[in-house]
């Protein structure tokens, strides 16, 4: 990364923008990855004011509903049974409480940073019940899937997964077919992309008139990216564009796709904040159904939320400003979210809410 | 503590040095305990007594594993108390060591940790005066846990103070950032990877004596233990109601825990340090302040990364590009992500 | 959404394998990466390594730190 290059990007940018129409500019970053490094390095500042930068719902653990984090827990306080999960979920609020507020009160909760310990867990305690907290996108997928064929293989009785496993194209089609999703461009998931490809988003690109392009997660990387949006808005273009190609094929990774189809199918999956979004989940197949925890532990999660009025679903689609919502810094706060949007340390509305009142 | 629905007990992460903990010693400490000396919340309360200042400070070490590559809860106990002493500006005397071990402990291991503790003292010139051991039963302790008290006596005319740091004072660190915390997780077997970074526990004796004799007018010291250096300096900036600047892309970081940072998913100005200080100094003894600190052994990497400047009390910090960005205190125990 | 950092594959051993992160060792999987080789870079997440990056990709990366302005591929009308 050069100062100089990131410079000249920015300025470019900005040139770009005051040719284009007096109004917002509104590009979705579609990852929560992007999302961080957008904030680490401070690009919304470098970027003209009219180019407004929206963060989507592809942060995993935020988008997880509030009913599986409570299935967790609940899971985790039974007698013989542990919790896996990664580091990411540990502070994430269910209904009423988190699972790191539920360790301090005895539940048994591992944290690990591969599926691969999880299974060591259970293969070092054949007397437990090890649980393991499938969440993530098409990126994280397939080390679930291997991680459920090697537990099939070992016959290992004592391992499980809850699946909460979710597909971003469904959910970007979700929001662009609500009809008022007021973005101009998607800056697309640089890992999930390795996975699916960047062909991904072509029917999207064309079905809905919107630019696409992948971005890697340097700084320069992303603002290379935003050039690209801009200027295909510049063009009247709509196209899919792969600014991060030392990485992200056109095709994917075919292998990964073939893993996660061999254990899981399509499922309609409820989304924090969103609601349910059809065929944007990956359910456990049948013939796995011994390692699906919500089948052996008899869980069923389900959209019902206690998030009357949040409105995260209008801030993702840019329809609002967080401020505009009415639980906003009264009910809703960092120190107990209700949607995702205040659940992830640079969500839109966390965000907000920290800056209008530090700076 | 409580999170608005009832929830009352301790989190591991009140002892994660962040927000958590710092809301724990604000609102169930200071209530309780009325002392203007307590209340600055420094590394060592100074006493003032006929003839001369009194620095105490006391502290108790939990690490886990108990031996890692650098060091050993012996070293650390050593350093840790020695550095609090030397942030209030005091000479370290003498500290006291008190030892939790429990029943069945490997007699082994008991007698290395004390060899390391005996090590770290005489090489930061103190004596362990006092102790007191406890054994409990095998359910009561996990192996083994050391508590210390550290007493020093601070020279005449020296008064180190975080609410000292003033606008135009240039922000220092007396080295690599991150080492001891990466050290620690790498030997943490469920996160899968291992590194040849080690532990920077060391007493700061000799980097300390030679700043404070370059640069007298030096407003105040911290150690960036827990918390790391974000958390350092969000208590400075707290304490003085000045921001401070910090030139991120000057702040020391060896390789490979930038590495394991971007591995783990941290921030590496999260992440805890043991033998590191943050140095305020006015700009005018700043050059000379640096050269001292690299002049030493513990402080050959000491760098030069921000100032203090009028505002709200705020970290900013500011990237090569000229990006900004909040740094806050740090929530809690850093724990590895995916995303 | 997923972070994901890059390194050179050092030792395998079937499905699994260490690959140099910035000077640390971390295990990886290799499932579905299953034609790379040793001395390759990887991408590691989750303790997965997700695709292997080729030569050419890695020069690429290089040509990232060339020049925007003649690197772009669709200057539009609005470029003075």
């Amino acid at each position: 990364m050069t100062a100089r290059s990131c410079h000249d990007l920015c300025r470019r940018i900005a040139r770009r923008i005051e040719a284009l129409p007096d109004r917002p500019v509104r590009l979705m970053e579609v990852c929560g990855t992007h999302t961080v490094a957008i904030h680490r390095a401070g690009l919304r500042g470098l970027l003209p004011p009219r180019l407004r930068l929206v963060s989507g719902p592809g942060c995993p653990v935020c988008v997880t509903p509030q009913t599986y984090v409570d299935a967790l827990i609940e899971l985790a306080g039974r007698p013989g049974v542990r919790v896996a999960t990664y580091g990411d979920m540990i502070r994430v609020p269910g209904r009423s409480t988190t699972l790191e507020r539920a360790m301090a009160r005895g539940a048994r909760v591992s944290v690990v940073y591969s599926i691969m310990e999880a299974l060591s867990l259970a293969r070092q305690a054949p007397a437990e019940q090890v649980v393991f907290a499938g969440v993530g996108f098409e990126t994280t997928a397939p080390a679930t899937a291997v991680g459920l064929k090697l537990a099939a293989d070992e016959r290992l009785a004592n391992f499980t997964v809850l699946s909460a496993h979710k597909l971003i194209i469904p959910a970007m089609t979700a929001l662009l077919e609500s009809g008022d999703l007021a973005i101009d461009g998607f800056l697309c998931p640089g890992h999930v992309s390795v996975i699916i490809g960047a062909d991904a988003y072509k029917p999207l690109a064309a079905r809905f008139a919107r630019p696409c392009v992948v971005a890697g997660f340097e700084a320069e990387e992303i603002l290379r990216a935003i050039d690209l949006l801009v200027a295909q808005l510049a063009d009247g273009r709509a196209e899919v564009e792969n600014a991060y190609a030392r990485v992200v094929t056109a095709d994917g990774n075919r292998r990964a796709w073939a893993l996660i189809e061999e254990t899981f199918e399509p499922a309609d999956t409820p989304w924090r904040g969103l609601g349910t979004i059809p065929g944007s989940g990956l359910a456990i197949r049948a013939e796995l159904a011994h390692l699906d925890a919500a089948r052996r532990f008899g869980l069923e999660i389900t959209a019902r939320e206690d998030d009357h009025g949040c409105r995260c679903g209008e801030v993702i689609r840019g329809a609002i400003e967080p401020p505009e919502c009415p639980l906003f810094a009264r009910t809703c706060t960092p120190a107990n979210p209700v949607g995702p949007c205040m659940v992830s340390r640079e969500g839109n509305c966390q965000a907000c809410y920290k800056y209008s009142r530090a700076l | 503590m409580t999170d608005g629905n009832g929830n009352d007990t301790i989190l591991l992460a009140h002892g994660g040095g962040g927000e958590l903990s710092d809301r724990l010693v604000r609102e169930e400490i200071l209530s309780r305990f009325p002392s203007r000396e307590l209340a600055r919340l420094a590394d060592s309360a100074v006493i003032d007594f006929p003839g001369s200042r009194l620095a105490l400070t006391t502290d108790g070490y939990v690490v886990r594993p108990l031996f890692f590559r650098g060091g050993d809860i012996g070293r650390l106990c050593v350093a840790g108390t020695v550095n609090d002493l030397l942030m209030s500006g005091a000479t370290p005397l003498a500290l006291s060591l008190g030892v939790i071990v429990r029943d069945g402990f490997p007699m082994g291991d008991f007698r290395r940790i004390l060899d390391s503790v005996a090590a770290t003292a005489a090489e930061a010139g103190v004596q362990i005066v006092t102790g007191d051991t406890k054994t409990v039963g095998h359910n009561a302790a996990d192996g083994i846990f050391l508590t210390t008290a550290g007493v020093g006596v601070v020279p005449e005319g020296r008064r180190l103070d975080y609410a000292a740091a003033q606008p135009g004072d240039a922000v220092l660190v007396s080295g690599t950032l991150g080492d001891h915390g990466i050290a620690i997780m790498s030997e943490r077997q469920q996160l899968g990877f291992t590194s040849a970074i080690a532990s920077d526990a060391a007493p700061l004796v000799e980097p300390v004596a030679a700043l404070l004799a370059a640069a007298p007018a030096t407003r105040c010291l911290k150690d960036p233990t827990r918390g790391g250096l974000a958390a350092a300096l969000n208590e400075i900036a707290r304490a003085s109601g000045c921001s401070i600047i910090l030139e991120e892309s000057q702040v020391p970081v060896r390789e490979a825990v930038a590495g394991a940072c971007d591995l783990l998913g941290l921030d590496v100005l999260n992440v805890a340090n043991e033998g590191k200080c943050v140095a305020i100094v006015p700009p005018d003894q700043a050059e000379a302040a640096l050269a001292a600190l690299r002049s030493t052994r513990y402080g050959r990497e000491a760098a030069r990364v921000g100032r203090v400047e009028a505002g709200k009390p705020l970290v900013v910090g500011v990237n090569d590009l000229g990006g900004r960005r909040l740094i806050e205190m740090p929530y809690g125990e850093q724990l590895p992500r995916i995303c | 959404m997923c972070l994901a950092v890059p390194g050179k594959l050092i030792e395998r051993d079937g499905h699994s394998g260490t690959v140099d992160v910035r000077g640390n060792r971390v295990q990886a999987r290799l499932d579905v990466v299953p034609d790379v080789r040793l001395g390759d870079y990887v991408l590691v997440h989750a303790g997965f390594a997700i695709s292997v990056l080729s030569d050419d990709e890695a020069a690429e990366a290089l040509d990232l730190l060339d020049d925007p302005d003649e690197a772009m591929p669709h200057d539009g009308p609005l470029m003075p």
